[in-house]
């Protein structure tokens, strides 16, 4: 008896494929869109073993574990700057790096809907390996599944990462003090007014570029320059105004920024003003808040700014000992106003 | 940016503010309300209060389109979504979260599941019934006369291209007849518990019906106006307007907004507002009642275009929260923090009523910008040992 004849198997057609049900029925075409797609894209020796889960190896002695776990539904997938792809690695990276840890591995799950096209697929999957690889952080474990035409909205993508926490790192919303500089690591608002310049019904002439990117090099550079920070946080959804609001009700302190003081871009300015949208809510990607002792921050600053992804950081305010923990601005005009939380829904689907 | 940051500049709102403070007479008071919720916004986002003297006062007026809007309107609105599967209905943002009945907004009743859609401007709905021939788009029109002319001009437009599935929802208000409501009301008029000494008059909504309209004013009332634009130090000259205007006891209607503001308005504008709309004989308006000739409707040769015809919708009216003073505050006889509701029960993440709704509104100002000034509260900062 000769041989059994190798079953011939047709490669997915990446050009005009669609993503079908049997993409997530956990059959033989799930098993070749995972291997064809994500395994070849994440390569990795964990992917490649096929198994459940991927097996790990302990943090070193001392240090601590950080989970974090952010899903995306961005809508447009692909904007000026980015896709939801490279936003997925960025913003479960950047929750590690925030906590001080220093991002080790990435699980990534996939709710594709029936329909969508396995080309804008394989460009997403394309972008979040090559985020990942220039992070290095590793896709190592990943699930996919497939709803029905209509019950989605192309992908969905959620993924959760682990890092490792240095022992004596100690960073937290709650360690503001009285006294503190507040430091943001660039311009504000880049992110958001992207994809907004992106959806079809305000389709003005923009150059504003998403600044989604891994802020983990940057938060190393940083706390190698100045070992007592008290807090780090993204500014995402909501904004610098609402981060700092969670800081201020978390430390049990008030704030006091300078207006002029905060970085915008002109191009972010100009479309906030015509949308009646206040850069100070709207969503970052790449952006860090930094507060720590008023005499750390000339050092920070340094730090930041020696840095490529820090180059426009700025010192934009103080922490106040407030019993309300009022977040006040004084304006580039004279006067004063608090700054308050995002009341509402400022924009939809922006990561 | 060009052309706006000039009008922003901190520098010249310093001189301005000295100027102020040497012009008003320290042996008096003066109040002046600004009518329009932009010049609300202003002054609350940028400060300007902090650059005026404490002898200066500024009354926030009702000119907000969402909080003057009944709540037994958007309750028909409502009803029109959910009661017709069929039914797009599309209206501003601000919209959607101001409290109707029954713990209802337009956003509740999106989740309830029916088709509600925020736009931008009335020909984003427009283009919404053309792309989507299958569905009854209706657009929930709210707005002083800024916003009437371009919902006049798509209502023109659908007759003309016999566009047979959009409609509008007119909840179209008028300026001067809120600002006469206000001066004839018993607390200015007779009683004189709200003292007011002059208005800043609208930047906006002067483009299009010009300053005239403000002459009756001046003359019945002998209450000065001067028309500002909605940057800071526009506010700032008005109110140094208005304070030249009661020193030298004059009252006449000056127009600070020269930059757009002509004494005859927009007279295109004009006549495309009067070619498809008539003068409602009268309307409810929150916080003001029933205001005589203070609103549009639909004339009836545009009458298919008309949602409250085409849907035979009926306006039911429905009083506010008892507790809720927003009329009042509307009218200018009591502030925000006067309410008892006030940034307990009532905060612009549950607005009981419709002044915490749009960041144009007196409460919703106040909550979000300056209600650090209602505590006392230390800004002093000590560095840390």
């Amino acid at each position: 008896m000769g041989d059994v004849k190798k079953g011939y198997v047709r490669a997915l057609d990446l050009r005009n494929g669609r993503v079908d049900m049997g993409h997530g029925a956990g059959g033989k075409a799930m098993a070749q869109l995972i291997s064809e797609l994500f395994a070849n894209a994440f390569s990795n020796h964990y992917l490649a073993r096929g198994d459940d889960g991927a097996v790990l190896p302990a943090p070193a002695p001392g240090e601590r574990l950080v989970m974090a776990t952010d899903a995306h539904v961005v809508s447009p997938l692909f904007f000026p700057g980015g896709d939801i792809g490279c936003l997925s690695v960025h913003g479960t990276i950047n929750d590690l790096a925030v906590m001080g840890a220093r991002p080790l591995y990435l699980a990534a799950s996939f709710i594709l809907e029936e329909g969508f096209p396995l080309a804008d697929l394989a460009r997403i999957v394309a972008s979040m390996a090559v985020a990942a690889r220039e992070a290095g952080v590793p896709v190592v474990t990943g699930d996919t599944k497939v709803v029905e035409q209509g019950k989605g909205d192309g992908v969905f993508i959620t993924t959760t990462g682990l890092g490792a926490l240095p022992a004596h790192c100690e960073l937290g919303g709650a360690n503001a003090r009285p006294g503190d500089a507040i430091l943001v690591s660039g311009t504000i608002g880049d992110h958001g007014m992207a994809i907004m310049a992106q959806r079809e019904s305000l389709a003005f002439e923009s150059e504003i570029v998403s600044d989604t990117t891994a802020l983990h090099g940057l938060v190393a550079t940083l706390l190698d320059a100045v070992f007592d920070v008290h807090v780090l946080r993204d500014p995402t959804r909501g904004g610098l105004a609402t981060t700092l609001n969670e800081i201020a009700a978390q430390s049990g302190v008030g704030m006091e920024l300078e207006e002029p003081a905060i970085p915008v871009r002109q191009q972010v300015d100009a479309a906030c003003e015509l949308l009646g949208l206040d850069p100070l809510y709207v969503a970052n990607e790449g952006k860090l808040v930094v507060i720590c002792k008023g005499e750390d921050a000339d050092r920070a600053l340094a730090a930041l700014r020696a840095h490529p992804l820090g180059r426009d950081a700025a010192r934009i305010g103080t922490v106040t000992s407030d019993p309300n923990h009022f977040v006040q601005i004084r304006t580039g005009f004279g006067g004063r106003r608090m700054v308050d939380w995002l009341s509402g829904e400022q924009l939809p689907r922006i990561c | 940016m060009k052309y706006v940051d000039e009008f922003r500049d901190g520098r010249l709102a310093r001189t301005l503010a000295g100027a102020i403070a040497r012009e008003a007479s320290a042996g008096r008071e003066y109040a002046f309300m600004e009518f329009c919720g932009g010049h609300t916004h202003a002054i609350s986002r940028y400060g300007v209060a902090d650059l005026l003297p404490d002898n200066v006062r500024m009354i926030h007026g009702p000119g907000c389109p969402v909080c003057v809007l009944p709540i037994g309107r958007i309750d028909m609105a409502i009803r029109l979504a959910l009661e017709h599967p069929e039914v797009t209905l599309c209206t501003y943002g601000d919209c959607l979260r101001v409290p109707a009945s029954e713990g209802l907004s337009l956003m509740k009743a999106k989740a309830r599941g029916a088709d509600i859609r925020m736009v931008y401007s009335a020909a984003d709905a427009y283009a919404l019934a053309l792309a989507h021939p299958e569905r009854e788009v209706v657009f929930f029109a709210i707005g002083f006369e800024t916003t009437t002319p371009p919902t006049a001009l798509l209502i023109r437009q659908a007759r003309a291209a016999r566009l047979a599935n959009f409609s509008v929802l007119c909840n179209h208000v008028l300026t001067p007849s809120a600002i006469s409501t206000i001066l004839e009301s018993p607390e200015v008029r007779q009683y004189g518990t709200v003292p007011l000494d002059g208005f800043i008059g609208p930047a906006h909504v002067s483009t299009v019906i010009g300053s005239r309209p403000y002459e009756f004013f001046a003359e019945e009332y002998r209450k000065p106006v001067v028309i500002a634009g909605f940057e800071p130090l526009d506010v700032m000259q008005a109110i140094r307007m208005l304070i030249r205007q009661v020193n030298e006891r004059r009252a006449e209607v000056e127009n600070e907004f020269t930059r757009a503001v002509t004494p005859e308005g927009n007279l295109k504008a004009q006549a495309l507002v009067s070619e498809v709309f008539e003068l409602r004989r009268s309307f409810e308006w929150r916080g003001l009642g029933e205001v005589p000739y203070s609103a549009l409707r639909i004339r009836s040769a545009f009458r298919d275009w008309d949602g409250e015809a085409k849907f035979g919708l009926e306006f039911r009216s429905v009083p506010d929260n008892r507790a809720c003073e927003c009329g009042a505050i509307l009218r200018g006889v009591k502030t925000p923090t006067d309410c008892k509701l006030f940034g307990t029960v009532c905060t612009p993440e549950n607005p009981m009523g419709s002044c915490m709704v749009s960041s144009e509104g007196a409460c919703a100002a106040h909550y979000n910008y300056g209600r650090f000034r209602d505590v006392a509260v230390r800004v002093e900062t000590r560095e840390a040992v």
